[in-house]
Parts: C-alpha cells; sequence; structure tokens
C-alpha cells in the first residue's frame, strides 16, 4: 500500500526540524501561517493611515526634504473644515453622488427587470447594454467631450433636433448650470449597466414558485412587485448602492477627462481637490489632515449602511 | 617575433581601453515638453552626437501634464533626465531643493559669459535668487506670449469696409489692448467665405497654468504687479489695486464676448487647432509655435500675421520659456555638463534659431539680419524687451494653482467680481507665503 501525502510529506521533512515543529502549540502554528498576511496588511494598510494620520498634525511638505517639519497641531483641521471652497467642493461631491445612484439605481433596475424577461435577442441586448462598463474611463471621458462640442457635437445636435435650439448655444462642459449634469450623464451611462447586472442577479434568485403561489391566491402584477420583487432585490440593489457610492466618492478619472473640474471649480469633487493639494501644491501635511476627514467620513456613512443592509438581509 | 607582437597586441588593447574610458561614450536624457521646439532640438543634437560620440534620448511629455510629470520626477530625486529644460517658474525650486546643479564653476571654468545673452533671459530662466549672480540654468529657449491673425482676411476690401462702418476706424495690426478686443469683437460670429468665424483663440484652460498665462498678459498691460515693493512680498494694492481689476475685467470681456462657443478650458492645442481650423480670425500662443504656423500649408505664409501683446497702460509680454539645467540626480553630470558647453557656443546658437528654436545668445539677437529672418523676429525682440514672468518662487505651484482657481472662478465660471477674485487671490497668496515664512 503506497504512503499518504501526510505521511509523505512528514518523511521528507529532516528529523531536525519535525523535532522542532512537533514542539510547537497549534496556536503557535496557526500565528506562523497568518504571520505573513498580518504583516503585509500593517505594511501596507495600517502604518500608511497611521503616518497619515501623524503628517496631518505637521507642516510638511513632501517636496521641500530640506525643510524643518514643525507639528501645528489641529491647525490643518481647522483650515479644512473652516475652508468655504471645500465645503463647495463637498456640494458638488454631495450633487454627483445622489444623482448618480438615484439615476443608475432606477435605470439599471428597469433594465434588469425588462431583460429578466424572456426574449429572443436578450443576451444580445445584455451584452450590448453592458459595453459601457467595460470601457476605460479615459476613453469615455475623451469620446463625450466630444459628444458635448458645441459646434461638432451629437449631443447638442439631438437636443438642438428635438428643442430647436442653436446647438452652439449651450456648453455642457463649460456652463456652470450644465456642467454638473454633463458629469451625472455621462457616469450614468457608464455604470447603470453595473447596477443592472446586480439587480439581475437579485431578480434571477427569486424562485419562480413564489410568483406562482402569489398567482393562485390572485394577487395582480403590481402587488406581486411590491411584495415579492422589490423586497428580495432589495439587498441586491443595497449593495449596488454601497458599491456606487464608494466608487463615486472617490470619482477622480472621468470627471478630469471631462471638465477638469470646471468650470471654475463647479465640478471640482473631492477626489480632484486632494490630489490637488496633495500632488500638485504639495502641501501633504493638509492634504494628510483632508485624507482622514474623508476616510472618517465615508467609514462612518459606510458602517451604518451596513449595519442597515444586515438589517435588510435579516428580514 | 611573436613576443613583440603580442606585447604590441597587448599594449595597444590597454591603451585603447584606457582612452575608451576616458572619453566613454554616454547615452544623456534630455527632459522636455512635447511641442515644436523639441524636435528642432532633436535635429541640433546630432551634431553633438557627431562631435562627442554621446548619443541623446530624448524625453518629452505633453504640456498639460510637463510640470506634474517633471516636479514628481525631481522630487522623488529620479535619474530619468539628465539634462531638464524645465519652466522658468521651477528655477527657485530647483534651486532651493537642490534638484539641479549650480552652474557657476563650470561657466567660470569653460569660459561661458551670461553677459553673452540677453539679460531679460539669463534673470528669468538662470539665476536663484532672482537676479543675483547665482546660476542654475543656461538660457535655452526664449518664448513670450504672442498673438497672430488671418492677414488674409484683414486684407479684404469688404472686410476693411465693414469694420471702417462699424468702427470708424482702419483695420490693422492691434496697437492696444481695447483695439484688439474691438477686432475680436467685429470678427465675432461675422461670416466670411460662407463660414461662420469668431474673434479670439485666448487661453481658458484651468488645469495647469493656461489661464493665468492668458491673463496675465492682459493684467500686466493695465498695471497689475505682483508686489508692490519687489522682494517684500507686499501684494495689497498690487495684484488687487484698480489697474488690476480693470485688466481683469478686460480678459473676462475678451473671453465672454469673442471667442468661440465652448472655449472654456483652451490651452496652447486649442488655439492652434481653433486657428487652423479657419474658426478664429485671431489667436493667442507662445512665438515658439510661431514657426510650425508660419509654415502651415493652408494658413500660413502670405495668409497669415503676427504681433507682439499689445500696450495698454504700459507694455507687458507674458515670458514663456526654459533654461536647461543639469539634473543634479544624474550619474552623468560631466557629459551633460559637455553638452551644456557645446549648446552655449554661438555657431550651435545660430543654428538653433534656424531650425526653429530661439535663441536667447546676444549673438544671434542682436545681429542686425535677425529682424528679417523671420516675420515674426522682430515682433519677438519687442516681446522680450517687455517680458514679465510669474512667481517663480519654489512654492510657485501652490501660487499658481491659486490664480488658476480665482481666474477660472471669476472669467469662466462668473463667480463674483474682479474686485473679490483678486482680494481671495492676495489671501491665497498671503497664506502660502506665511507658511513659507517669507511673510
Amino acid at each position: 500500500m503506497s504512503a499518504s501525502p501526510i505521511d509523505r510529506v512528514a518523511k521528507a521533512t529532516p528529523p531536525k526540524l519535525a523535532r522542532k515543529i512537533r514542539g510547537l502549540s497549534d496556536r503557535t502554528i496557526a500565528w506562523i501561517f497568518v504571520a505573513p498576511s498580518i504583516f503585509l496588511l500593517l505594511a501596507v494598510n495600517i502604518f500608511p493611515l497611521i503616518w497619515t494620520i501623524n503628517l496631518s498634525f505637521t507642516n510638511f511638505k513632501a517636496n521641500r526634504p530640506g525643510r524643518e517639519i514643525k507639528y501645528i497641531g489641529l491647525r490643518n483641521y481647522e483650515r479644512i473644515l473652516g475652508d468655504s471652497d471645500i465645503w463647495l467642493t463637498m456640494q458638488a461631491t454631495a450633487h454627483f453622488l445622489f444623482w448618480t445612484i438615484a439615476l443608475q439605481v432606477l435605470i439599471g433596475f428597469t433594465l434588469a427587470w425588462l431583460i429578466n424577461r424572456k426574449f429572443k435577442g436578450n443576451d444580445l441586448w445584455t451584452t450590448i447594454i453592458v459595453l459601457p462598463m467595460m470601457l476605460s474611463p479615459a476613453v469615455v471621458g475623451n469620446f463625450w467631450t466630444f459628444l458635448y462640442q458645441p459646434q461638432i457635437g451629437l449631443f447638442n445636435y439631438v437636443v438642438s433636433f428635438f428643442s430647436g435650439v442653436d446647438p452652439s448655444s449651450f456648453s455642457m462642459l463649460g456652463e456652470v448650470s450644465l456642467a454638473p449634469w454633463a458629469i451625472v450623464i455621462v457616469d450614468t451611462w457608464m455604470w447603470t449597466p453595473f447596477v443592472m447586472l446586480i439587480c439581475l442577479a437579485g431578480l434571477r434568485s427569486i424562485p419562480d414558485y413564489i410568483y406562482e403561489a402569489a398567482a393562485i391566491d390572485r394577487a395582480s402584477k403590481w402587488r406581486q412587485f411590491w411584495t415579492i420583487t422589490l423586497p428580495m432585490v432589495l439587498p441586491f440593489l443595497m449593495l449596488a448602492v454601497l458599491f456606487r457610492g464608494i466608487e463615486n466618492f472617490k470619482m477622480f478619472d472621468l470627471v478630469v477627462q471631462l471638465t477638469g473640474g470646471g468650470p471654475g471649480s463647479t465640478t471640482e469633487l473631492t477626489s480632484i481637490n486632494l490630489k490637488r493639494e496633495a500632488f500638485e501644491k504639495w502641501r501633504t501635511g493638509y492634504a494628510s489632515a483632508y485624507a482622514i476627514i474623508l476616510f472618517v467620513t465615508v467609514f462612518g456613512l459606510a458602517s451604518i449602511y451596513v449595519k442597515a443592509l444586515n438589517k435588510v438581509k435579516e428580514r | 617575433m611573436k613576443t613583440t607582437r603580442l606585447l604590441a597586441a597587448t599594449a595597444l588593447t590597454v591603451a585603447t581601453g584606457f582612452s575608451a574610458t576616458a572619453v566613454s561614450a554616454e547615452e544623456l536624457t534630455l527632459c522636455w515638453a512635447a511641442w515644436d521646439p523639441a524636435n528642432a532640438l532633436v535635429e541640433l543634437s546630432k551634431d553633438f552626437e557627431a562631435k562627442t560620440g554621446n548619443t541623446m534620448k530624448f524625453e518629452f511629455v505633453p504640456w498639460p501634464n510637463f510640470a506634474d510629470r517633471m516636479l514628481n520626477e525631481l522630487n522623488s530625486g529620479g535619474k530619468l533626465c539628465d539634462l531638464l529644460i524645465g519652466d522658468s517658474q521651477w528655477i527657485g525650486g530647483g534651486a532651493e531643493n537642490g534638484h539641479y546643479v549650480k552652474l557657476n564653476d563650470f561657466f567660470e571654468k569653460e569660459g561661458i559669459s551670461m553677459d553673452d545673452f540677453l539679460p531679460a533671459t539669463v534673470y528669468a530662466y538662470s539665476t536663484w535668487p532672482k537676479g543675483t549672480p547665482n546660476y542654475y540654468a543656461l538660457p535655452a529657449m526664449g518664448d513670450a506670449n504672442g498673438w497672430f491673425y488671418r492677414k488674409d482676411w484683414f486684407e479684404k476690401p469688404e472686410i476693411q469696409a465693414a469694420y471702417k462702418e462699424a468702427t470708424g476706424q482702419d483695420l490693422r495690426e492691434p496697437q492696444t489692448q481695447e483695439e484688439l478686443l474691438q477686432i475680436a469683437q467685429f470678427f465675432q460670429g461675422r461670416e466670411i467665405d460662407g463660414k461662420k468665424r469668431y474673434g479670439a483663440a485666448i487661453f481658458t484652460e484651468r488645469g495647469s497654468e493656461g489661464i493665468t498665462m492668458g491673463a496675465l498678459g492682459s493684467l500686466f498691460t493695465f498695471g497689475f504687479k505682483f508686489e508692490n515693493t519687489p522682494g517684500k512680498y507686499d501684494m495689497e494694492g498690487a495684484v488687487n489695486g484698480p489697474d488690476s481689476v480693470k485688466g481683469l475685467e478686460f480678459y473676462k470681456t475678451l473671453y465672454k464676448t469673442a471667442t468661440p462657443p465652448g472655449y472654456t478650458d483652451a490651452y496652447m492645442e486649442q488655439s492652434l487647432d481653433a486657428f487652423k481650423s479657419g474658426q478664429v480670425a485671431l489667436g493667442m500662443n507662445w512665438f515658439a509655435f510661431f514657426p510650425g504656423l508660419y509654415s502651415d500649408p493652408d494658413i500660413g505664409g502670405d495668409k497669415i500675421g503676427f504681433f507682439p501683446n499689445p500696450p495698454q497702460k504700459v507694455a507687458g509680454s507674458m515670458l514663456g520659456g526654459q533654461g536647461i539645467s543639469v539634473v543634479s540626480y544624474s550619474d552623468k553630470k560631466d557629459a551633460a555638463l559637455e553638452y551644456i558647453k557645446w549648446f552655449a557656443q554661438p555657431e550651435i546658437q545660430a543654428q538653433w534659431w534656424k531650425l526653429g528654436g530661439y535663441s536667447c545668445r546676444k549673438s544671434v539677437l542682436l545681429d542686425p539680419s535677425f529682424k528679417d529672418s523671420q516675420p515674426f523676429a522682430a515682433d519677438f525682440l519687442v516681446a522680450m524687451g517687455d517680458v514679465k514672468d510669474f512667481w517663480q518662487e519654489p512654492a510657485y505651484a501652490e501660487l499658481l494653482l491659486a490664480m488658476q482657481k480665482r481666474l477660472h472662478d471669476y472669467v469662466v465660471a462668473d463667480k463674483g467680481t474682479a474686485q473679490e477674485a483678486l482680494d481671495k487671490l492676495v489671501e491665497d497668496w498671503t497664506e502660502t507665503f506665511q507658511d513659507e515664512g517669507k511673510l
């Protein structure tokens, strides 16, 4: 009878090492296995976080290596929280977050509901709808810049065709009132398919027999939707909102490509503002404090949201 | 005999080896922005390669990313560039943070005199602290912001008549900022050769330095100053005084009434595109692009004219251009210095101008034939006589981004008044200089 793999490993282990290992407790062996992961976590996540917190109390500038680093207490935090321009970027971010999520959930769920019905060409339509999500944000930003071009852009032409206004009379990316909506439209175009896919997974997870039972009880389609479909898809929908919320809170590439934060600072989201402070102005201490404030905000909001999500799942 | 031959061969090998070490060929990397003069420099550098045996590699970065990319490279102590043609505003940071090699001893040893170069370019591109004889770069590429226009449109009798009727004046190269505005407004929305045309392509870019470079051209001519007393950082009343406010209001009027639709985020490339595609009658851009524009088959030659930034209250042009520096983190500093020595020679500088670069050497610029050597050469000299630069402080990026924000907010996004924009700018700059310990 051939030896088992465990026997073979045991035999292959040098006697000296085997004696040593035999002397170790299960707890120690478990630590040996877990230690590399913990070390990496500490090195890559925890240490930078602690270092960032430390820097946030200083006047450090990464591009000025010779400059004396001074601890300035909470001054960076006071400056950020008292800066009206930063609150404007927060407002721009909130506008972007709210409308992208609202539109993506609404359109994504509708598309998923339509795609979930059995019809000819179902797979082809799913693939077509999902395409924007597969493109690079830089590419999307670039071609939407052309679509929004007042003189040659297709978007302006379509609006002009239906409304009769002169296409060159408005600039989606250049006007303060339109630019925030221009970035919402592009993000919604790009990421609605993602929400649709998650909703589709939720819709397909609902067993048919529940609808059959409801039909036997003579429940209308509308009632079936409100009492079966929506509650059972809700955890999926909430998950999609969480993912999109986190993603859009740190939105950078697409908006930089489209508007660069302009006109003025109208579409300057917090991530763009933070990048400018940290890597263009090189106010490292100030930017660290800014990052910590954003981290605490996102962490706090996400924790509350995850608790709500768990409650919905438990129902 | 055999032994003698063997010895001779060995001696030859050793000698060759030593001599190869003494003049060992290096591969030098020169970093600059990706634009027309960079191509001219590639061509010019072939002479250096032929004469020294060194080979040249070039790292050219598009303008919108140039500062970001290169300043990150310097701040991280990177060895990518042995030579850097860095923007004039970087000189303070380059010197104080130890990114650039100080060239005084080298200049003295090689007999390179800064008196041989135009004083304005030496001051702007080479010295830190400003105006002191501490050199961190050799003036490499003189440049200023200037204007070009559709000469063929200006010469059309029906357009001249329409302009005379509209303004009571003759259509000509603008002599003042006000006249420039008037001409640009005249062309705005006008149909020429069956197509709708617009006034002027100016700088409005938000992300890097565009709107600041464009607006400062107007601001300087209205009397804008950075400080009341040079070197004192006393900005109140200079940056936000009545003249500066007028200058900024003027730039906003130019933007609002005389630029093509959707022209909200435009810099060098967009200005060139708008002009080359026949959208606009006038264009603002750096002199560096003028050779390319003049040789353009569609809009160049007789169809194009050039003029320096017109004065208003005073004369003033926004300085562009760069000096060439040796990066202190380079392992090939000797070869890099050899390049600078070669580049500084009068005949190489003359060739540099011929190929499309803008020499700063007096032997080229003050040569009697210079003014007629290109249709924009005389304008270049006028512009270089009146140039002013942005802050060249080590904290220049912070100062620049603050101005970008305040100007774009006011000019493009219609936020507040010119006075408020400039007041806020003074606040931003005061905070920066306080952080720097200069106030």
